[in-house]
Parts: C-alpha cells; structure tokens; sequence
C-alpha cells in the first residue's frame, strides 16, 4: 500500500534484498541488526505474517530489505509460506539472503537447498554464530563457501557480529556475474538431470534460468516450470523423456513421490555439508536446559496444572497491581477537569471538554495499568517459547472441541487484542481449521473489555475478590468460546482436521526490549484509540445525552428549586432535572426505543445505550457509562467515582448479564474489519455478526435468571 | 514399529512415512523422512500428542500423526 511512498530513491546503486529463513533462526533480530531500523517484528512463529520492507543506505548503496515469513520449506501450504513462496517467484529483487541457525544447520539448510535451484543470487548468513560457540559447534564458514558455490558468513543478530562483512558480501555478491551453486545428488538423479540438460542444449532451448535448474525443477514437479515448457514445441518430445525420467528416480528412491525423493536428496547433500564443514564438541550426552525445563512444564501430570496456575497468577497481578496506581489517574482527572473547567466561561463548552471529553477518556485511560500487565504477560508468553509447549499440552483437549493445538495461539493472543489475534489465526493452514478459529477469537475477552470487568468487578465485589472474577469472566469466556467451537465444528465446519505437526522452539530469556517494543506499541495503540477514537465517541455520546434542551422541563424545575426550604432538597431536585433531562435526550430516547428488546436481560437504558455504543469499540462501553452515569450526579461527595455510580444504581444480576454480553458479542469496529479480510469474505461477517449477538443474548438471559434465582431477589 | 508406540528415550529411525500427500509434505519440511534419526522425548496427558528430537529440533505430533510413521529403533 505505502510501498511506494517508502521505496529508496532510485539509483544505479539500489539492492533490493529478500531476506528468507525458517521459523525462529533470528531474521527480524538480524533485520534490526541490519539496518538499526527499531522495527518491531515479534518473534514467535507465526508473527511476521506479511512483508516487511526495511530500507537503509550503505557505502552509497540504496538497500531494500524485504523480510518474508519464516517457512520451513518452499512450499505454499500456510499462508505463511505462500507469502514468501510468491514472492521469491514473482516479485523483482536482486539477491536472496538466506538466514539460518548455525547451532542448528542440517535442519535449516534443507531450505536453503531448495533456493539454489532459484537461479537468484543467495548469500547464506550464518546466525547464531555466538550461540553455536558456546554450545561447542564450529562452523568453518570458507570451507562451507567453496563447498556450495555460494557466500556464507558468520554473523551474530544478538552482539551485531559480522553485520557489516553481510552487507560487503552482498554488494560484492551484486556486482559479480551469476554463478551456479554446487549442488551435487546421487548418481542416478545426476545421470537424468545431465540427460534433461543435453536434451535442452540440442534443442538450442533459450531460457533466463540454467539448463541444469530447469531440468532440477521440471525433475521436481515444479508448477511454474512446467506452465512455462508447456507450451513450448519441445514439450511433445520432452514429455516422455521426462516421465521415464521421474519414474526411474522413483523407483530408485521406493517411493511413488518424486517430491519425496527430492527431499532425500537434498537431506542427503545437507548431511554431507554439515558433516564436511560442522565440528562438534564431543560432550557426554546430557540434557539440554530446555529439555530440563520441558520435564516440568510439559510434564503429563503437572503441566496443565501449572499453566493454569500461571494464566491464574497473571489475571491476580492484572487486578491486584493495576488497581495501585488507578486512584491517582482517577484524581488527576478529576483534577485536570476542574482546572480547565474554570478556564472556561460558556456552560455548554464547558460541560462538552469536563463531562464530555475528559470524563470519557480519562475513563479509558484509567485502565492502562491493567492493560500494561496484560500486555506484559502475553508478550512474555509468546517470547519465552512457552506458548507452544502449551499448545501441545493441550491439543488433546482442544482437538475434542473440534479445535487444533495451534489455535491455542491466536485464543491466547486475543485476551491481548483481537487485531493481532485474527491475523495471528494464518498459523493454521485448512481454511476449515482457521475460519473456526476465527469464530471463536472474539470469545477470548480482549485488553478493551477489560475495563469493563475491572469496573464491574470492582463494584461488586470486595477488592480481595475482584482478581478472582476477573479470572473466572475470563476462563467461562474461554469456555463459552470452546462449547460454541464445538457447536460449530458439529454444524458449520464439518470437514477433515488439520495434522498437527509443530516445532517447539527452544526456550529464550524474554528480550527486555522486544516486550518494551510489543507493549509500548500496544500501549500507544490503546491510547491513541482513547485520544482520537474514544473522544470523538464521548463527545458525540455527549452531544447525544445533553441535547435537545428542554426549556419548559428546566423551568418548571428553576420554579421548585427556588421554592426549595432546604440544601439537601435542592441537590435532590437539581439530580431529579438532571435524570428527566437525560431521560428525554436523544440518547434517551434511543435508550427507551431499544429498551423492550433488552429488558428480558435486565438492563436499563444506560446500560443498553452503553452495549450500542460498544460495538465501536469496548472501551466506549465504559465511557458512555462514565458519562451516563456521572452527569449531574457528581454533588455528592460519597459517590465520585463511577464505581460507587455502577454499584448504587445497577442491581447485581443485570451486572452479571451486562458483563455476560460484554464477554460474547462483537468485539469492536476495528477488529471486524480485520476478521472479515481475514475470513476472506463479507458474508462471514454477517455471520460472525448473528452469531454473537445470538449467543450473547441467549447466555445473558440465562446468566440474568439464574443469578435472579440464586440471589432471591427481582 | 510406529512412532506412537515408542517409548520416551527411546533412539528411532525413519523407515517410511505412511501419510498422504499432504501430511507426508509437512512431515518432510521439518526433516522427518526415510533415515531420519529421531528421538521420543515426552508425551501429553495420555498420549495425545507426543514430542520428538529431530536433529537439534523438538516437534510435536498428534497421535494419529505419529501413527504414520514407521520407525526402527537403533
């Protein structure tokens, strides 16, 4: 979209730069080593989704570094791997470097091998470099260069080692003339390659890729190469020399794969590189940190257990720390308020900035310390390793619900925010798979509803308690959102499930920075939202709830007021106007139209304005309450805040179901949009959006009943 | 033998993978194939899903998965 707008200036001296690795060997940390771009890519599978440029200059060359996905291999069945597949097909660029994990070479030169049959120029950055020391692997890096025909140099993303000697290669790469890698396979494969290539020299063939790659790729059943040869006059007589070809490497392989065949060859050249170029340590076999680790937190009785005592832990730190700093924000509000109130002199102005603007950002603001921790924890999650150590302890459990393992991640993600969380949901390759799991992200109570909890939580229950909801509004959510998948999977998804194959990264010490990175984004995110998204809504709820002015209703209450015999009934005849004349705004009237739908639920009109408004965005639920609640209320000295409001005014089953909606419809505006793209079609919002609003209405009316029973009171 | 019905610690290698296409891609793009050396390393609660070594790599597997693949053990 912005491509253009951020493209280098072009020049003679531009290199354009794809930069491909597998999942977890440091591209994006190197990228940042790179060019000190302080671009934030997280680091777990599944984050970097689309294509990140970065561009920097370098000895008078213009860099473009295109980050792609992390993919295991060059094939296109996630979306992930389909994004970087083609983009190394079809996009223009110069040169590939291919980044991959010296500590773990075999494993990740499997891609690399695939490349080499790109006809691109690749420069192989050995990354790790520090790490593979330390565990007493050597990589003799010049003897890897001459073994496969192409640069490779050790560089560190961590200590910024060997960047600069990256950089000098790839120019030094750029300016040299094309030379075919070293990719040498088994006998039987190379006679049929050699084969294909004189067939293709007698026929003069003309192409921009070798002769040798052609044959490589046409010998792998590569799509492109074959649409290409189609339609050339040759493929008549090249067709049966081919298949005799495939089938002599299949039968040479005992299998009816050629694509598997090729994988045995590459594995087979790859373990002759690493066995050439890789020296190890001899050490007794003992048990790596993470497998020490591993014991514990996976183990088959305790692991579930400990996790859930962990999430536990996090919902307590949420409530309990994020609560310490909250009286001060509350008062600075207050504060700020009154000061600028007494600046200004017009009644209606003022009471749009105090009660308007101010009352209803300084609502949403008063939750960063919550969302912080939230946020925090979430970051730490995902940068430890951890998240999918709990995948695979609960893939079990998941897969009973129609679910896969890997879903835990984008759920998990959306306690945090459902943005990153839709788009998080591509780790999942069946689209059957994915869309379910795009269903039920909305369930897992995103960061915005927080405050709505937090608000609730705090004005029902006693502040030793309020943590403990917290975590069980989170957890029945979660469970909601399983029952709903299963319902789903039952009726809408029906299908074959997905195979669930996933790498278990080491573990990492979370990176100070990248969670400072992560939350100071999301922070900045939530409160540039409260600043320009969540003002425009307040003042508009404003506007809303203060006008149309009624003027027999202000003078019949001026004419009472005036005949008042005491204080007190003028602070209750002044709270009496302020009710009537927020009862006939157009809010009010809104309010009241609705009012028969929800009142099953139990909810005043405030309360449904304040769901109405929610759909925005679920920190505008809070907002609105903020105001609806707060106006013209605020002389009395007990009830300041909009929690004693919320508690003196909502009766606590009309709560439960309020908080019950909250937890099941739609998340905000934003967060549709980005379901929809993702989903891939306008018609699954629609049905997201009947969903939830079904289910959110059916649970609530239980919820509201049931508490209605259990407390006794109606 | 199939991979399921190892034993954790237990050394194994790959003798043929008994997947689809499909499957058989995705187990070949995290290098399980024919002479892989793999190693049984721990399992979920009652077998669900079970991890392995593959080089320096831990992956994991459902059990239907792991069902698929023949292995030795050595």
């Amino acid at each position: 979209m912005n491509e253009e707008t951020l493209a280098c200036p072009v020049t003679a001296k531009h290199i354009k730069v794809a930069l491909v690795g597998q999942p977890n060997v440091g591209k994006s940390m190197l990228i940042n080593s790179v060019s000190n771009a302080h671009l934030h890519v997280g680091n777990f599978s599944g984050v970097t989704v689309d294509k990140t440029e970065v561009l920097f200059d370098y000895k008078g060359y213009n860099f473009t570094v295109v980050d792609l996905p992390g993919t295991y291999a060059f094939t296109d069945y996630t979306i992930e791997e389909r994004v970087t597949h083609d983009y190394l097909c079809a996009e223009e660029y110069d040169i590939i470097i291919n980044v991959v994990d010296s500590t773990n070479l075999l494993k990740n030169l499997q891609l690399t091998s695939e490349l080499l049959t790109m006809s691109k120029k690749v420069v192989i950055a050995l990354n790790m470099s520090d790490e593979a020391e330390k565990e007493g692997i050597s990589v003799d890096a010049e003897y890897m260069t001459e073994l496969m025909g192409i640069p490779c140099v050790k560089v560190s993303a961590a200590t910024k080692l060997g960047i600069d000697q990256l950089i000098d290669t790839v120019v030094k790469e750029f300016e040299a003339e094309k030379v075919d890698p070293k990719l040498v396979f088994s006998v039987s494969v190379e006679d049929e390659i050699s084969n294909l290539v004189s067939y293709f020299k007698k026929h003069k063939y003309q192409a921009v890729n070798s002769h040798r790659n052609i044959a490589i790729n046409l010998l792998k059943n590569n799509k492109k190469t074959y649409e290409k040869l189609h339609d050339n006059p040759i493929w008549t007589e090249l067709q049966p020399v081919l298949i005799e070809a495939s089938r002599h490497i299949e039968i040479h392989h005992d299998t009816d794969d050629v694509k598997e065949a090729f994988a045995e060859e590459y594995a087979s050249f790859n373990r002759g590189i690493v066995a050439e170029v890789v020296k190890q340590d001899k050490r007794e076999e003992k048990k790596t940190l993470t497998e020490k680790i591993d014991s514990v937190l996976i183990h088959p009785v305790v692991g579930i257990p400990i996790f859930l005592f962990f999430m536990w832990g996090l919902f307590q730190l949420t409530f309990e720390i994020g609560a310490i700093p909250m009286d001060y924000i509350d008062a600075f509000f207050g504060w700020f308020g009154d000061v600028i109130g007494a600046t200004i002199t017009n009644e209606s102005i003022r009471s749009l900035v105090v009660d308007g603007i101010i009352a209803g950002v300084g609502a949403v603001v008063l939750f960063i310390p919550n969302i912080v921790i939230l946020f925090i924890g979430i970051a730490l999650l995902e940068s430890t390793g951890y998240m999918s150590r709990v995948a695979f302890l609960l893939d079990g459990f998941f897969h009973k619900f129609g679910l896969h393992g890997q879903s835990f991640i984008p759920l998990v993600t959306g306690f945090g925010c459902s943005i990153p969380a839709y788009m998080s949901a591509r780790v999942l390759k069946n689209d059957r798979d994915r869309l379910l799991t795009l269903f039920i992200i909305g369930f897992m109570s995103c960061g915005a509803r927080l405050p709505v909890y937090v608000l609730f939580a705090g004005a029902f229950f006693p502040e030793d308690m309020a943590g403990n909801v917290l975590f069980a509004i989170y957890i029945s959510g979660a469970i909601i959102g399983l029952i709903a998948a299963k319902i789903l999977k039952l009726t809408a998804f029906k299908g074959v499930d997905e195979p669930f194959v996933m790498e278990m990264p080491k573990y990492r010490l979370p990176s100070v920075k990248l969670i400072w990175h992560t939350v100071l984004t999301k922070t900045m995110m939530y409160l540039k939202k409260a600043g320009t998204f969540i003002a425009g809504a307040s003042m508009l709820i404003w506007f809303l709830s203060t006008y149309p002015h009624n003027s027999t209703l202000e003078a019949e209450y001026e004419v009472k007021i005036q005949k008042a015999q005491s204080e007190q009934e003028i602070i209750q005849l002044e709270n009496k106007l302020a009710m009537e004349h927020l009862e006939q705004s157009y809010l009010g009237t809104i309010g009241k139209f609705t009012e028969p739908i929800f009142a099953p639920l139990g909810f005043d009109w405030k309360m449904n304005i304040a769901l109405q408004t929610g759909l925005a965005a679920k920190e505008v639920v809070v907002s609105t309450l903020g105001v609806l609640y707060s106006l013209g209320d605020d002389v009395d000295a007990e009830s300041q805040t909009l929690v004693n409001q919320i508690s003196k005014n909502i009766p606590f089953a009309s709560a439960v179901s309020f908080i019950v909606v909250v937890m099941i419809y739609l998340p905000c505006l934003a967060a549709s949009i980005v379901f929809t793209r993702e989903a891939g079609s306008i018609k699954y919002f629609f049905y997201l959006f009947a969903f939830t609003s079904v289910a959110a209405y059916v649970m609530a009316f239980i919820a509201y009943r049931v508490t209605l029973a259990l407390t006794g009171v109606s | 033998m199939r991979l399921i019905e190892s034993k954790r610690g237990q050394k194994l290698e790959v003798v043929k993978l008994h997947a689809n296409e499909e499957l058989k891609h995705r187990l070949i793009s995290f290098g399980i194939m024919k002479h892989t050396l793999i190693e049984f390393i721990g399992e979920a609660p009652r077998k669900k899903t079970i991890e392995i070594k593959v080089g320096n790599m831990q992956v994991a597997l459902r059990a239907q998965e792991a069902e698929m693949i023949e292995v030795k053990e050595i």
